[in-house]
């Protein structure tokens, strides 16, 4: 796993093991994040019926309220929590309003709905918090870099982001299969008039299931906002990705999401990183750099595409 | 059923009316504003062929309403600069004729529309709407990064171009144009609907294995409406380049399916003049609200939503009443 | 709602005819961006134009702003409107060089000026020059080129250069590599939109790069800078103005802190013209201005020089008083090149933080009295 472009070329940089290893972490890291924003979409969709356009909006939202909190009060934790109970609190008052008259509808008429709240969320935040980005930082204690066995130099900030997407997953798992409300959500997904007639309060469930999901892509927000930007309209690129993972994965299910985030982060990172080389070996320079840039700009839709053709209904979606 | 007709009557008279008017009086712009209903509600007459006949919610149908655009702009801008498409194998020019670029677009356009389909009908639900989307960010994406023709600048066209003894210059010689073309794709529609193929593409939809029973293929049937389908918004995506004398990646993303989905459901699911009627209510509205407020996107968000949920048969279901299964 | 239409179209005719009779009356049709993400950009550019017109207090100077949604047909759709309702005279405001090159070349054909605040797409200043049209921020190359300039000066010799797979990007590169005389250690064309750079800063680490140039406007620009600080890389970095201007500064925060970036335009420039416009910006709107501001005052104060020595209904003359760009520039001595782009200085400018604020302060000039490449492909 070792090659070196031919040395003047420019733009050909080694590809060594250490970086290899680094890009890697990079894909987990990506992976994870999506993870976390999928699982409410995946969840929502499996137990409820429900395509929520507007999943993004609520990322966005948990984004704005960790970097208003941080600004006044400088805590970090203090904005994780508030990011968590703004996108929360969102959530619940959307599902109570709005999206609990969807559930029987058709999924087109979800998706304008939910496409509505996009321009409504998106919109309304620019009215309070104005046009420009807000800032929102790594905490000190997490900032920096540290050296990991063979080597390799990375972000602390990112490790732990990993070690948190995978804690949600780990916590997700226990959730759906060792708790009651877990059983209560599998039994939603299989057969909506049992779990009724079981005397379950459904429509609590549902509150409860969507605000979940909502806080997760709040928390995603916050976390991913304090290294990237946070601003107007940030949800919506991720929310796309969120749902390639969430289809791939096989709508409904946790597991299809974990499998399919890693693919989507691993896909996207190594693909930038591999095809740009792989079209040197036969093209020059710049034009290589170009069509390896193009391609890995498509890549993952090309493996979206690619799934659905071999498996309809996703990797662990249920086969019809 | 004959207050829908009325309304029919009403919304294309209306349509036509409204720009003759304004020729009448100078108001060019207005006109302007009428062609681009004319060729949104085109482009979502397309999308209702596989949509409210087929019931094939496709969130990807800018790919064709793109492919549309781009075949116009690289044969004009071939045109414009005297510089062939390609020279072997053979000789291919670029050209400024209308009927051409149609033609073109039309195929390109249905090409696209038979791999897409062939590929994405194998799924259905969510995922057929997914897998729409993903070939939809596919095109987006190679789009913006594919230089020969501009990538995200996009590709301007100085001069409209021609059509036999029409002056396209003129907005309402242009106008005619569209508002021909749109009445010839709604009584295309009409008659689809009511022909075998449309009734059985309709019987497949509600229940696929008495479809089967006959000894046809719901899947074949669905392509054929989805090739149909794409053909029309490719067709419409031509007419909105000359329309800007321009044409960009913008036409690809996710928004104008997700807006082109918008006047379908603004109209009325299932109706056939369905987006006649939401185009015009959404172009009148962003020139209204647009006025009014720099965040006019909550007011829209808000009326669709609205729409949504307290007028589900739409513009014209509130209309016409109770809405029958189809027509 | 159509018989509204119709009588509020009936209405705007009949104003815009009216306007027109008057003499030395000059209708300005400003289309910007308002809404959405990049509206940060469009409102900077149209307080700066307002600032000036209201400042100069010319009753002929007629402004209708409308926001383009930052959507190239849009754009086209207003740029229509303006020119067939509201008979404007002249058109400006448009932020990004695909809107632009959607509504400049028809609307100067159709005998209108265009002043751009903002977008210089190369086609409009080599080939596709026009006239009536005159850029009054730079060509798009300018500020790339420059950042090239300084590398130079500051004896990089190995740099690693990125900028987003779109045409804009491409440009950027190229406008560093004209100038700049050292080595790539790396050249990367990232997605555009793409919010995590992780796997980019990965391979400028692994590169043997002495310095990193990056084009990454907007959001793309704070992700890149906060992650580049956070990667504990401190190879020196420079970029143009866009990703370190006023209005993104505070979200980059101390990220950016002693960066180099290359502008035309700083708040701290020692001229009359310049500190009166920061003291009358932050006056009027309670913040400090950005590019994006003085680039729209000066946009502002070129038309009025130009109406104060001719009338606009004789288009030539109108023309060659625009020319002379008589008028006192914020960023100092400006003129135009024989396609209608500035000649000016470029300057180099530092990340400092003034008590809690993070703003710009000059360092060094980077290019002198700066033209473009493209004046020798334009003829007109």
């Amino acid at each position: 796993m070792r090659y070196r472009a031919a040395p003047g070329t420019g733009g050909a940089s080694t590809l060594t093991t250490i970086l290899f290893i680094e890009q890697v972490l990079n894909g987990l890291q990506f992976g994870v994040m999506l993870f976390v924003m999928a699982a409410g979409l995946t969840l929502v969709f499996g137990v409820m019926g429900l395509i929520n356009l507007a999943h993004g909006s609520l990322y966005m939202v948990g984004a704005f309220a960790a970097a208003a909190v941080a600004g006044a009060t400088g805590s970090f934790v203090l904005a994780l929590g508030a990011a968590l109970a703004a996108a929360a609190g969102a959530g619940a008052l959307v599902e109570l309003l709005v999206i609990r008259r969807l559930y029987d509808r058709e999924h087109l008429d979800q998706v304008l709905a939910t496409f509505a709240l996009i321009l409504i969320f998106s919109e309304g935040t620019r009215w309070m918090f104005g046009s420009f980005p807000l800032y929102l930082d790594i905490p000190d204690a997490l900032s920096g870099v540290v050296t990991l066995p063979g080597g390799i130099q990375y972000s602390l900030y990112r490790l732990v982001i990993i070690g948190i997407g995978l804690g949600i997953a780990g916590f997700l798992f226990w959730l759906i299969s060792r708790t009651r409300l877990g059983i209560r959500i599998r039994a939603g997904e299989s057969d909506r008039e049992m779990i009724a007639a079981l005397g379950v309060d459904i429509s609590k469930l549902y509150t409860l299931v969507f605000a979940l999901g909502a806080a997760l892509a709040g928390l995603a927000g916050a976390l991913v906002g304090a290294i990237q930007s946070v601003q107007v309209g940030m949800g919506e690129p991720v929310l796309i990705l969120a749902f390639v993972v969430i289809v791939i994965g096989g709508i409904g299910s946790i597991k299809g999401a974990f499998v399919g985030a890693l693919m989507v982060g691993l896909t996207d990172t190594l693909g930038g990183l591999l095809l740009p080389g792989f079209f040197r070996l036969f093209m020059e320079n710049a034009a290589a750099t170009s069509t390896g840039s193009a391609l890995a700009s498509m890549l993952i839709y090309i493996l979206m595409a690619v799934v659905l053709v071999w498996r309809p209904q996703g990797l662990f979606g249920p086969q019809t | 059923m004959k207050r829908e007709m009325l309304i029919n009557a009403a919304l294309m008279a209306g349509l036509l009316v409204v720009p003759l008017w304004a020729w009448a009086v100078d108001e060019p712009f207005t006109i302007t504003l009428a062609t681009r209903v004319a060729i949104l509600a085109l482009a979502a007459v397309g999308l209702n062929i596989a949509l409210g006949i087929g019931g094939l919610v496709s969130l990807g149908h800018a790919a064709f309403f793109g492919i549309g655009g781009y075949a116009m702009g690289i044969l004009a801008s071939h045109a414009q600069t005297y510089d062939p498409i390609m020279q072997w194998p053979l000789l291919v020019e670029g050209t400024k004729v209308m009927p051409v670029i149609w033609i073109v677009a039309v195929l390109a356009a249905a090409l696209a529309a038979l791999v897409i389909g062939a590929l994405s009908l194998r799924t259905s639900g969510v995922y057929f709407i997914m897998i729409t989307l993903a070939f939809g960010q596919m095109l987006y994406f190679f789009a913006i990064s594919w230089p020969a023709y501009g990538g995200e600048d996009g590709l301007s066209i100085y001069v409209r171009n021609d059509f036999p003894l029409l002056n396209t210059l003129d907005p309402i010689q242009f106008f005619a144009i569209c508002f021909a073309l749109l009445a010839l794709a709604l009584w295309f529609s009409a008659r689809l609907a009511a022909s075998p193929f449309g009734l059985a593409l309709n019987a497949a939809r509600q229940t696929p294995q008495r479809v089967e029973a006959v000894g046809l293929s719901p899947f074949r049937l669905r392509l054929a409406a989805f090739v149909l389908s794409g053909a029309i918004t490719g067709l419409a995506g031509a007419l909105f380049a000359d329309l800007n004398r321009f044409v960009s990646p913008v036409m690809f993303s996710w928004q104008t399916s997700g807006e082109i989905i918008v006047f379908i459901i603004l109209g009325g699911v299932g109706r056939l003049y369905g987006p006649v009627a939401g185009a015009a209510l959404f172009i009148t509205l962003e020139h209204f609200l647009g006025e009014v407020s720099d965040y006019w996107h909550i007011f829209l968000g808000l009326l669709l939503l609205a729409v949504v949920l307290f007028a589900r048969g739409g513009v014209i279901g509130t209309l016409a009443g109770r809405k029958v299964a189809h027509d | 709602m159509k018989l509204r239409t119709l009588i509020a179209a009936a209405c705007a005719g009949v104003l815009g005819t009216a306007g027109l009779a008057e003499d030395g009356k000059v209708k300005v049709g400003m289309i910007t961006t308002l809404s959405g993400g990049g509206a940060g950009l469009g409102i900077d550019v149209r307080d700066g134009f307002l600032l000036a017109a209201k400042m100069a207090g010319n009753d002929n100077l007629e402004v209708v702003v409308e926001d383009d949604q930052r959507k190239p047909d849009i754009a086209v759709q207003l740029a229509d409107k303006m020119i067939q309702s509201e008979k404007v005279d002249v058109l400006t405001g448009i932020i990004w060089s695909n809107l632009a090159m959607a509504v400049v070349p028809s609307a100067t054909a159709r005998g209108k000026f265009y002043l751009s605040p903002n977008a210089g797409p190369s086609m409009l200043a080599g080939k596709g020059c026009h006239p009536n049209y005159f850029n009054v921020a730079w060509q798009n190359d300018n500020l790339h080129e420059a950042a090239g300039g300084y590398a130079n000066d500051a004896g990089f010799e190995n740099s690693f250069i990125l900028a987003p797979n779109y045409p804009a990007g491409q440009d950027a590169l190229t406008g560093y590599k004209r100038i700049y005389d050292g080595d790539l250690a790396g050249e990367l064309f990232t997605k555009l939109g793409q919010k995590d750079y992780a796997s980019e800063i990965a391979q400028i680490r692994a590169s043997d790069a002495d310095s990193v140039f990056f084009f990454l406007p907007g959001g793309m620009g704070i992700s890149f800078l906060k992650q580049y600080a956070d990667s504990g890389l401190e190879l020196p970095v420079v970029g143009p103005a866009f990703s370190f201007d006023q209005g993104i500064l505070q979200a980059v925060g101390e990220a950016a802190l002693g960066v180099k970036n290359t502008s035309q335009w700083s708040k701290d420039i020692d001229n009359p013209a310049n500190r009166e416009f920061v003291a009358a910006f932050e006056e009027a709107y309670g913040r400090l201005p950005s590019l994006y501001a003085s680039q729209g005052y000066d946009t502002a104060n070129l038309l009025l020089s130009a109406m104060e020595k001719a009338d606009i209904a004789n288009a030539e003359a109108f023309r060659a008083a625009l020319k002379e760009a008589d008028f006192d520039s914020v960023r100092g001595d400006f003129e135009f090149a024989a396609n209608n782009h500035p000649i000016q200085d470029i300057y180099v400018r530092e990340v400092i933080k003034e008590g809690e604020v993070y703003t710009n302060k000059i360092t060094g000039v980077a290019l002198e009295d700066h033209s473009n490449v493209y004046v020798d492909e334009c003829d007109m």
